[in-house]
């Protein structure tokens, strides 16, 4: 027994930061920015809060499930940096929403955080120990990037986006990979002021090397889909929308083509929402969900990369009416 | 054969003209961004199955060339 996805939320903040908006204060423009990412707008906190993003989003999740939070008997979180290094934003979020389970905890697995807490959904749901589980990925990524790096604060936004699960049998197959290094992309912890610390400070921003990120990306999704396509003995036409982490539309596109793979089956919402780390696939999930573009039966394959570098990916039936 | 291989890889990225990449030519010159640059790696390293793992020695088409030969 493992898991079915019963209901999608999702939240974005509602400031909409234009690529023309970037080109005020940084030496960039729209051409060069969409070009090159396929991003033409994210949007930003600026009045809310994560935890506001998240509580919304988890309560869409619930209304679309039809859940109330009494039911649910877990909640996870994936989220670089919530609200406070402690208490985790799981603690809050589900005391906010009137969840009084025993089994929460927030996770830090970067843009492959909603396939890891789909995993740890799985293994919980297998021992018996919850039931119906709330994962909420809230990422604010423009508290960690470098406002004055063009090369990186132009590819994210901020968003939240969520699931909740009930047991069942849709998820097919889930595989993870992590290699271990913070060489090509990584987030600086806050250094302190620890008076006796002889370690050099360093920035608490985002650093990523985008040409070594694509590489990694593109090899990774492909070995990914074909590894969970092979191990479940589907052919690629079995699946009907591959939902990819939305970090750059020129990584989607250089995967779907090198997989010889139709671009109506590769949705994405880079456009308008910027890389959201572990939100970006649920909130792409919720967008799909409302609009009425999944039908039960048909089956999607999620799949991820990001610091860690990990690589991850699941395929599932959607179960859903 | 390797180099006419490598040029119409590049000219398919950059669209440029045929006689305009020679191995002479630099890798900076070729209006190619980075990531332009990733996707020709990963397509010659898929094209002639080998690893690039030496890319900060490749400067020039010629060198492309060069390391593909001698590691294919």
């Amino acid at each position: 027994m493992s898991f079915n996805i019963i209901g999608t939320g999702s939240a974005l903040p509602n400031l909409v930061v234009t690529n023309d908006d970037l080109a005020q204060f940084l030496d960039t423009n729209d051409e060069w920015i969409s070009s090159r990412t396929g991003i033409k707008e994210r949007h930003i906190i600026s009045d809310e809060t994560l935890f506001d993003l998240a509580k919304i989003a988890g309560q869409s999740a619930l209304v679309d499930a039809k859940v109330s939070a009494t039911e649910i008997d877990m909640v996870i979180v994936s989220t670089l940096q919530g609200e406070y290094i402690s208490p985790s934003l799981s603690c809050l979020i589900a005391a906010e929403l009137g969840i009084t389970c025993e089994y929460l905890f927030d996770i830090n697995m970067a843009c492959s955080g909603f396939i890891y807490a789909l995993d740890l959904a799985d293994t919980y749901m297998k021992a018996g120990k919850a039931t119906k589980i709330l994962v909420i990925c809230a990422e604010e990524m423009s508290k960690l990037v470098d406002w004055k790096d063009r090369s990186t604060c132009i590819l994210f936004g901020d968003g939240a986006g969520a699931v909740v699960l009930e047991q069942g049998n849709s998820l097919e197959a889930l595989k993870l990979k992590n290699s271990g290094s913070a060489q090509f992309l990584n987030v600086s912890a806050c250094a302190g002021n620890n008076p006796f610390c002889k370690r050099e400070k360093n920035e608490a921003y985002l650093k990523m090397d985008g040409q070594e990120i694509f590489m990694f990306a593109v090899t990774s999704i492909i070995e990914d889909i074909r590894n969970i396509l092979q191990a479940t003995h589907h052919n690629a036409d079995d699946v009907s929308h591959y939902l990819l982490h939305q970090a750059n539309m020129r990584i989607l596109q250089t995967a779907q083509k090198r997989l010889k793979l139709s671009e109506v089956n590769f949705p994405h919402n880079m456009e308008h929402c910027g890389n959201t780390s572990s939100a970006s696939i649920p909130i792409l999930l919720d967008e799909l969900n409302k609009s009425g573009k999944l039908h039960c039966g048909e089956r999607l394959l999620f799949s991820s990369f990001g610091a860690g570098l990990t690589s991850a990916a699941a395929l599932i039936k959607w179960s859903k009416n | 054969m390797v180099l006419e291989k490598v040029i119409d890889m590049i000219t398919e990225l950059n669209g440029a003209e045929r006689d305009t990449v020679t191995p002479e030519v630099l890798l900076t010159e070729l209006s190619l961004d980075s990531l332009d640059i990733a996707e020709l790696i990963l397509n010659i390293e898929d094209e002639f199955k080998i690893s690039i793992t030496e890319r900060e020695t490749l400067k020039s088409v010629g060198d492309v060339v060069a390391y593909i030969e001698k590691n294919k």
